[in-house]
């Protein structure tokens, strides 16, 4: 194939060379059932850098995400093969202890998710699953975890108060300081923003920024400012393939492909 | 084109039509109900007096009240709530979160709605057939409680089933997400989100078994004076049903007394609970 091509950007040279590899996709091919929903996708992410996943609503952004940590093993019949290599290990081999799995790499959903209990407990709760702190060393966890969520301040004096009382951009930053409270080492955003005001994304950009100094960060996200804005590499995919891969700063200057083009110009997607 | 008057004057006549034969309708449930509860506090009142709470039921003619019988519905409803509590939930649960779609689950709630709308004259039937005559063989409380609790499984089951099956899916994967084992997530998560709803069901079982007749007659029976579970046990409805028929006016009144004390029980329980989840859901 000819990869001078405009639409022939060979994906599988796609490798990040100044930073090290956490998370390593190989050949990674996913079923919803019969369908075939993501194509021989193989994408690097990079340790302690934001990777956006972008691309066309369907396009298998946030399947790929959810592969990830492997949600998808809730429910019968969806199915992944391919490698997933975290740290060296397999993630897809079976066997792989899933809640450990998972509390190595958090998730923040698309709607803010608080659990029907108080803002304390809901960042204590992954806490207690896996450590017996103290109260001081769970209070400190606790207070930590909301200020590098960037919410301590609007909530400090009311952190026996319901989770579920947060507006909706509080409560989406209450769902980080959740995920980060358990110390991840990677952290999944699924279009952490796009139910949230204008402001209170700013604030959850500004969130995920000062994040990617400790966490490996994937984000999906259908707003292409954003990718553009908090991310150092971009994916763009397409009908279940990755069809571009780079530095962010170059996929949105000069992408390879006409398609990458064509969706960051808005001409289609 | 204009706007035809004539069609806007038909169509504003037909919707106050409607509203009107909306009121209506409620209007007759509302005096039917209005007017049992008027003879439910009238006569019920009129047959309260200090004996009710002190002394048990009497035979015709002598001074007596309601307390074994009070206090023998209390037990048997304590346990039977408390067996179809645990059952019920877990029933329930395990249809929203794991049954899913499969023959087994499907013919699991299919037999539990046809449990919903059984005969409780039937359970009672089953019940004494399985217990009274088989295992006890004799006439006990356990039993009873057994029967009431075999009518309240099935709406325990029922509510936390469509309760559970009401929380978001993001819910369950973002708890799944922290690394919390489902069976966790289930109880500490989706449960604690659920509880205005399940107890909306463990009420609705509790009304309805604290009325029920058919079921004791054949399996706690009734008593005359205070008594453990493991015998015949006075129970509120079953005294009801026998003063009520009985040809003496001081057995009737205590009947409509017990009717009176069965509706307030029950409405108690139910206002409590309102307001127990409301400061919950507030805090």
């Amino acid at each position: 194939m000819n990869t001078m091509a405009p639409d022939a950007f060979d994906v599988s040279v796609a490798r990040i060379a100044d930073r090290p590899v956490k998370l390593d996709v190989q050949e990674l091919d996913f079923y919803y059932g019969k369908t075939h929903s993501l194509k021989g996708v193989s994408i690097p992410f990079a340790e302690k850098a934001v990777t956006a996943l972008i691309g066309p609503s369907g396009c298998g952004k946030s399947t790929l995400l959810r592969t990830l940590n492997r949600m998808y093993a809730l429910y019968p019949g969806q199915r992944a093969t391919g490698k997933i290599i975290l740290d060296g290990e397999d993630i897809l081999r079976p066997g792989v202890n899933l809640s450990m799995l998972r509390a190595r790499i958090g998730m923040v959903f698309q709607k803010p998710t608080p659990f029907p209990m108080s803002i304390y407990d809901n960042v204590a709760f992954g806490v207690r699953l896996y450590e017996s702190l103290s109260k001081a060393e769970m209070d400190a966890r606790v207070e930590e975890s909301l200020r590098r969520a960037a919410l301590w301040d609007e909530v400090k004096d009311q952190l026996p108060a319901s989770g579920l009382g947060l507006s909706g951009g509080q409560q989406q930053r209450l769902c980080v300081a959740r995920g980060i409270a358990v110390k991840p080492e990677i952290l999944l955003l699924d279009e952490p923003t796009s139910a949230l005001d204008p402001i209170s994304s700013a604030k959850l950009e500004e969130t995920v920024t000062q994040l990617k100094a400790d966490y490996t960060i994937v984000i999906v996200t259908h707003n292409l400012q954003q990718a553009a804005r908090v991310s150092n590499y971009t994916g763009f995919m397409y009908l279940g393939e990755l069809v571009e891969f780079g530095a962010t700063d170059e996929m949105f200057t000069k992408p390879a492909t006409k398609r990458a083009s064509d969706y960051i110009t808005g001409r289609f997607g | 084109m204009a706007v035809s008057a004539a069609r806007i004057a038909t169509r504003r006549f037909s919707n106050s039509a409607f509203v009107a034969f909306c009121y209506f309708v409620t209007a007759i449930a509302l005096v039917f109900l209005a007017a049992v509860l008027w003879t439910l506090i009238l006569k019920g009142v009129a047959g309260m007096s200090p004996d009710i709470f002190t002394m048990d039921t009497p035979p015709a003619g002598s001074r007596g009240g309601l307390r074994n019988a009070v206090v023998g519905s209390a037990m048997l409803c304590a346990l039977a709530m408390a067996i179809a509590l645990v059952v019920g939930i877990l029933a329930g649960t395990w249809l929203a979160e794991y049954a899913g779609d499969s023959r087994y689950g499907s013919a699991v709630r299919f037999i539990n709605d046809i449990l919903l709308s059984a005969p409780s004259i039937l359970i009672g039937l089953f019940i004494w057939y399985l217990l009274v005559a088989n295992v006890f063989h004799h006439f006990t409380g356990y039993a009873g409680s057994v029967a009431l609790a075999l009518i309240a499984v099935p709406v325990i089951a029922r509510t936390t089933e469509d309760v559970l099956r009401l929380q978001p899916t993001s819910l369950r994967e973002s708890g799944v997400a922290l690394g919390t084992p489902f069976w966790t997530v289930i109880r500490t998560i989706l449960w604690r989100a659920s509880t205005g709803g399940i107890l909306t069901g463990a009420l609705l079982a509790f009304s309805r078994i604290s009325g029920e007749t058919a079921p004791l007659l054949f399996t706690a029976l009734n008593n005359q004076y205070l008594s453990s579970m493991n015998e015949q046990v006075a129970n509120l409805p079953v005294v009801m049903f026998n003063d009520a028929l009985s040809a003496y006016d001081d057995l009737q009144r205590l009947a409509w007394a017990a009717a009176l004390i069965v509706s307030t029980a029950v409405l108690g329980v139910i206002i409590v609970a309102r307001i127990l989840t409301r400061e919950q859901r507030s805090s």
